[in-house]
């Protein structure tokens, strides 16, 4: 069956870059410009330019909007501020996790949601189902992937550079956003939103833009020496913070408390899946993800399986070499008796046992947030 | 697809699994072995080599190691018959250099062919060119 894959509005600007484009989540993206290592070094050491536009853009709004949004999401949105984000997830009835999302609250009725690009469909049929369900007529959704662009800046140079290229309508420098605060502003005369957010484990922006404006942004960030980096990138330095990838650590197979996400979800209210979560939570769960470290060069990868004295007690998600540690990272699920930070396992590397630890997750922390 | 930025060198032999094998010396048969620029171009950056010991006996396109990008793990496999004399040492610390030179600093093994006819079985630096620019 051949598909045809969307493309963002930059897609030709990826090809004149040397990208080498792969289909993901059903888009054409740039999996890398000048090579993966030296584009997660860039975002690391001074900043990088993603373009991410094959997330969805979902807003949502309408007088009951914040009522629904409690109800499909895991977080707590009436307690969230307008003016700041937070990042969550939806899950179904049974506790799993159909997705995970940042949401920015923009009004007291309205929010813009990010779901993943193989996910957006699904959410969005899923959120109006729930509307039908039980908020018939009280808010709308609007999915303005296809007619927005959105760039990510990320690294520890970003906020200089948005300072450098930005001004909010609050007066306020970019620089002067909270992390997970946004803005609206303009760049070269257009609109864009600026949310203090990012998928790297560094400081960094998300910015969102009309399809039309995503050429004169993308050129005018580069030309302030920020590097291109593509999804191979994206990955290293996701899986390096320790961010789950869905698809990967969670799915809809896999509840937050598996996926050591509690944190992510507010208890005090009830949401899909919250009596599940709850059962989870009061029972105990039988497997945990957990991060390991092996050392060497050579990355367990998803799939693997994680042994005890040639028993598998777990399977590998997502693995690396990481070029910010020195040393191969995976994150994976094991047995709960396995899952605590020390613990010696091993990794069926292709027919070859090898030595691994599980460690605390994050792998990577950046230097300003370290204690 | 882009043209590879460096010419497969006419001076060795090329297998249709982007490997290339050079005569070193025709008394003794060895001959060194290596990945070729296209080869290290699709890989991207290499991480990782895991490569025969010296005295491993090689067989004709049978499986001698394997190399790790980031992204993916590609097998490595023998264009000859023969015995590893030599392996690129350099190259667990620095895999690197298959991506920056990978026709020289960046070679793979030295093997001594069991037949140095075999060579004529392999393609040649314009038949190579062709295959990889139908791909």
């Amino acid at each position: 069956m051949t598909q045809t894959n969307l493309r963002t509005s930059l897609y030709s600007t990826h090809l004149d870059l040397g990208a080498r484009m792969v289909p993901f989540g059903g888009w054409d993206m740039p999996v890398q410009y000048s090579g993966i290592l030296g584009e997660v070094g860039a975002v690391r050491n001074a900043a990088g330019l993603f373009d991410v536009s094959h997330m969805g853009r979902v807003y949502v709004s309408g007088p009951r909007a914040t009522e629904f949004l409690d109800w499909v999401l895991t977080g707590s949105v009436e307690s969230l501020r307008v003016g700041r984000a937070r990042y969550c997830m939806i899950c179904n009835e049974q506790g799993g996790i159909i997705d995970d999302t940042i949401f920015y609250r923009l009004s007291e009725d309205g929010y813009l949601l990010i779901p993943n690009a193989g996910n957006r469909t699904t959410v969005v049929s899923w959120f109006q189902h729930w509307i039908g369900q039980r908020f018939p007529g009280g808010c709308t959704l609007e999915d303005r992937t296809q007619a927005t662009a959105l760039l990510a800046l990320q690294g520890p140079n970003a906020a200089q550079i948005m300072d450098q290229v930005c001004v909010l309508k609050s007066s306020r420098a970019p620089s002067g956003l909270r992390f997970f605060a946004w803005g609206e502003g303009k760049i070269l005369g257009n609109d864009v939103f600026v949310g203090r957010t990012g998928y790297t484990g560094e400081d960094g922006f998300e910015m969102v833009v009309e399809s039309a404006d995503a050429q004169a942004l993308w050129q005018r960030l580069l030309g302030t020496g920020a590097t291109p980096c593509g999804l191979g990138a994206r990955d290293v330095l996701r899986l390096e913070a320790g961010l789950p990838l869905h698809g990967h650590e969670i799915d809809a197979e896999t509840t937050p408390i598996e996926a050591g996400l509690e944190r992510f979800v507010s208890l005090e209210k009830e949401f899909v899946g919250s009596p599940a979560v709850r059962r989870q939570l009061e029972r105990g769960v039988e497997r945990k993800l957990v991060g390991l470290t092996a050392p060497g060069r050579s990355a367990p990868r998803a799939g693997y399986s994680i042994l005890d004295q040639g028993q598998e007690v777990g399977r590998i998600t997502s693995g690396a070499f990481s070029p910010t540690l020195d040393t191969s990272i995976a994150m994976g699920y094991v047995l709960v008796r396995y899952a605590n930070s020390g613990q010696e396992l091993q990794v069926d590397i292709r027919g070859r046992p090898t030595q691994a630890q599980v460690v605390s997750l994050p792998f990577y922390i950046r230097p300003s947030r370290r204690p | 697809m882009e043209v590879p930025v460096q010419l497969s060198p006419d001076d060795r032999r090329y297998t249709r699994e982007h490997e290339w094998i050079m005569v070193e010396d025709a008394a003794t048969g060895h001959a060194r072995s290596g990945i070729t620029d296209f080869a290290q171009d699709q890989l991207g950056d290499i991480v990782y080599f895991d490569l025969p010991k010296v005295g491993d006996t090689l067989s004709l396109h049978g499986k001698m190691g394997e190399v790790e990008s980031v992204k993916a793990v590609s097998d490595l496999f023998s264009p000859v018959n023969g015995q590893v004399i030599e392996v690129n040492e350099r190259l667990m610390d620095h895999p690197e250099l298959t991506n920056q030179d990978p026709f020289g600093e960046g070679w793979l093994v030295v093997v001594a062919m069991s037949d140095a006819t075999e060579m004529d079985g392999l393609l040649t630096a314009d038949e190579y060119e062709a295959l990889i620019a139908g791909q």
